[in-house]
């Protein structure tokens, strides 16, 4: 259970050599400054190439119809990369919510060209109310209309259709539900929002009375919404131990060839010390995000717990690498030249998407009887 | 022949079906097990063993475990000192000790560390000189777990002063019974004492008792201490009995467990006892506490990932995969986790933290535990030298620049 398959260590190397030839980190300081953020044809590549879009989607839906273990191999891949693009908000968190809440009926109309990569989705969740605890969302749906802001939408300027979380505004206890809204409606607006990580586009959208659909049906829940918000954390943490990766490997090999004081100061203790302690956290973390996608692969009920496990470990093991590599890096580190700052910009952008680290470990304690019993 | 795991059980179980007797006295048994090669079934059958592969063994444990057997005597540091005659040793060595390691007859000790050789294991200054046929010893080692019964140590010493130090060393068995060897307990800041001092006063090493060449003790050492990992690695594996036996013979096994295992009573506090934070969280109300609750928090996911960690090792391993880096960071979690375990139980005790006497929480074993915690970054290889490996030997970073080249005597020393 804990060691990876060949079928899965060779997706691994696949995507990595995809993401060596087509996200080079010259390539995506170029799409910094670009509106669109991404590179189209590289993207493409991702289903044409290598049949990445749906990995974890049902066959029916069009997707490879492996597990949540396999997606999470191509995100720590991406991660590792930085590769910019809207596979994370579409291919992972749009369609999970569709995956986990979805009538089959929307299902089969959305998934396979979000599959394909025809159609770009985006979950459209945080609003002023719920900047740190991400269940506190307070505005609603009534009449299968949304008025509201929504920002920190992931990838909006390049969506076709946007999965609202808002309230039932009907239903007495007024619980979170998903609503799909079309990207063309007239009351829709998005604006880009400025971000440090330019690698990982935001916008905030307003909605005016715009018509929307009820994902799922209205009398099921199966907990959707906290599902949704652990899976989506367990696909982060994936992707953030991969970015961690790569900062401390860059370290490692910027200090073996840095000298200093007449010898390399990779020799030194106070250096490699670091380094040796940044491996550990960064290889607990990497169990962590492993483990909980095993979990939610395995339809595990502690999935819950490991998520928060993951995404707490995952935020804290990334913020240090990249601070430690700066460090490491010294003066140069902090140039704009030098390509340690856009790790660091991701890995501050993932610390704080669906969850800060005392956010999960906090919730940790309250999921802990599950952890408890196994 | 090749051994399969149906093999292994049905070979085990007709001899355990012919021969086991709980009420069997313990020496005899043992014997019969070292006869038949079940003893030690990875060993050659030269010596006692099988032949076979170490991934069988615990099918082996198994079927000792499911019939309640008892088997060859493992505890403490003899398996090590068999493991080094095994592999260094020669046959005149292996012929006169190996039986009695496993009958549990003898018992060994390992006498490498020293007041003045740390984590520096190699420059250590007790000394051996050739006199005639018998190396005499002089000099003092430390650390020395269960030295005070010990019938042969394990020696580490130096025979040359005018080379460089991992050269000058040689590899000895050091008999307890004499004259020129004298052990003294070292009390430690917890007020356990596990260890002995031992000083050699002209204490003498017959020729005969040399493992291997002058000049080999650094080589042997590592094989040693691989060993020393190796099973600290694997004591988990080791199967339970399952249910409850009786028999005269697990009345003496468990005297002599006790004798050998008394040292380490106090390790499961000094690894933090992570097991006891929650109840005692709630049972406080810390659990409440939203300061308490973020550094339990941290506790667990250390704990839980460190654990998982493991586990991808071995799996890793077992599977044929290539050797990653997880392998070698259990023994600097396992520090972390232990301190940021001394950190909470502080936490959910508060000002009950400095106490130690009855009416203390859990009947003194916090206070234990915050006593025992410092321990563990430094026994069997330091936080600092953990570092050290990792950063040299996983990550491929460059060794500090030595000040210790060159002929040990011109070496500075403590």
């Amino acid at each position: 259970m804990f060691a990876f398959t060949d079928e899965q260590l060779q997706l691994r190397e696949s995507v990595r050599r995809y993401l060596i030839d087509h996200a080079t980190v010259s390539r995506t300081r170029e799409l910094m400054d670009e509106s669109a953020g991404f590179d189209r044809l590289s993207f493409q590549g991702l289903f044409n190439e290598l049949g990445i879009g749906g990995v974890h989607i049902p066959e029916e839906y069009g997707g490879a119809g492996l597990s949540y273990v396999e997606l999470s191999i191509v995100l720590e891949e991406m991660g590792r990369a930085l590769y910019p693009s809207p596979y994370l908000s579409s291919n992972v968190f749009a369609a999970n919510a569709l995956l986990l809440i979805g009538t089959s009926e929307q299902k089969a109309e959305w998934l396979p060209s979000i599959t394909s990569g025809e159609r770009l989705a985006t979950v459209a969740l945080y609003e002023e109310s719920n900047r740190s605890i991400v269940a506190n969302i307070e505005q609603s749906v009534t009449d299968q209309s949304f008025t509201g802001t929504k920002s920190f939408v992931l990838d909006a300027n390049v969506a076709d259709v946007f999965i609202v979380v808002a309230r039932d505004g009907f239903d007495p206890v007024n619980p979170l539900r998903f609503w799909l809204a079309h990207s063309n409606d007239s009351g829709i607006q998005t604006i880009a929002m400025e971000s440090i990580d330019s690698t990982r586009r935001i916008g905030r959208v307003s909605f005016e009375n715009v018509k929307v659909e009820r994902l799922g049906d209205r009398n099921q829940d199966h907990g959707g919404f906290g599902k949704f918000i652990d899976f989506a954390s367990v696909a982060l943490a994936n992707e953030m131990v991969g970015g961690a990766q790569w900062l401390l490997e860059s370290s490692v090999e910027y200090a073996n060839h840095r000298v200093q004081f007449g010898r390399s100061i990779s020799s030194m203790q106070a250096i490699k010390h670091k380094c040796a302690d940044l491996l550990l956290e960064i290889e607990l973390a990497k169990s962590g995000a492993y483990r909980a996608a095993q979990a939610i692969a395995a339809a595990d009920s502690a999935f819950p717990a490991y998520a928060s496990i993951a995404k707490a470990a995952a935020n804290d093991a990334y913020m240090q690498a990249a601070a430690d590599a700066i460090q490491i890096h010294g003066g140069i580190g902090f140039t704009w030249d030098n390509d340690t700052h856009l790790w660091f910009k991701r890995a501050k952008s993932s610390q704080v998407l669906f969850g800060t680290s005392e956010f999960h470990r906090d919730q940790l304690l309250d999921r802990i009887a599950v952890l408890e019993a196994d | 022949m090749e051994w399969t795991e149906a093999s292994v059980r049905n070979e085990l179980r007709s001899f355990l079906e012919a021969n086991w007797d709980p009420n069997s006295d313990l020496l005899d048994w043992r014997n019969k097990l070292i006869d038949a090669g079940w003893g030690m079934p990875s060993w050659p059958e030269r010596w006692y063993g099988r032949d076979m592969p170490q991934s069988l063994l615990s099918v082996v444990a198994e079927e000792f475990a499911s019939v309640g057997a008892v088997t060859v005597a493992r505890t403490g540091i003899r398996l090590l000192a068999a493991e080094t005659l095994l592999a260094h040793g020669n046959d005149a060595q292996r012929e006169r000790y190996l039986r009695k390691i496993l009958t549990g007859e003898e018992t060994w000790c390992q006498l490498f560390s020293e007041p003045g050789s740390g984590s520096d294991l190699a420059g250590s200054t007790t000394r051996a000189d050739l006199v005639g046929d018998h190396w005499i010893i002089n000099g003092q080692k430390v650390w020395t777990t269960s030295a005070h019964h010990a019938d042969f140590g394990l020696l580490l010493a130096r025979h040359d002063w005018d080379i460089p130090k991992h050269q000058g060393l040689s590899y000895f068995i050091l008999n307890f019974h004499q004259a020129g060897v004298e052990v003294h307990p070292l009390r430690q800041m917890n007020g356990h004492a596990s260890f002995n001092q031992v000083f050699f006063n002209d204490a003498k090493v017959p020729r005969n008792d040399q493992i291997g060449s002058s000049g080999d003790g650094w080589q042997i050492a590592m094989t040693t201490l691989m060993h020393e990992r190796r099973n600290a690695g694997n004591i988990f594996v080791e199967a339970r009995r399952r249910g409850d036996f009786e028999g005269l013979i697990y009345e003496h096994e468990a005297e002599e467990t006790k004798v050998v295992l008394a040292p380490y009573t106090w390790y499961p506090l000094r690894a933090g006892r992570v097991d006891i934070v929650l109840p005692r969280a709630s049972d406080t109300g810390a659990i409440n506490n939203p300061a308490a609750r973020q550094e339990i928090a941290k506790l667990m996911i250390m704990s839980r990932c460190a654990e998982w960690t493991a586990l991808r090792a071995r799996a890793a391993q077992q599977q044929g995969q290539p050797q990653g880096p997880e392998g070698s960071l259990g023994k600097l979690a396992g520090s972390n986790i232990a301190r940021q375990a001394a950190k909470v139980h502080t936490l959910i005790s508060g000002v009950d933290a400095m106490a130690c006497g009855n009416d203390s929480p859990e009947s003194g074993i916090i206070a234990e535990i915050l006593l025992s915690v410092p321990a563990i970054s430094i026994a069997g290889g330091t936080d600092e030298i953990q570092r050290n490996i990792i950063s040299e030997r996983v990550l491929g970073m460059q060794k500090e620049p030595r000040m210790d080249t060159g002929p040990f005597k011109d070496v500075r020393k403590n």
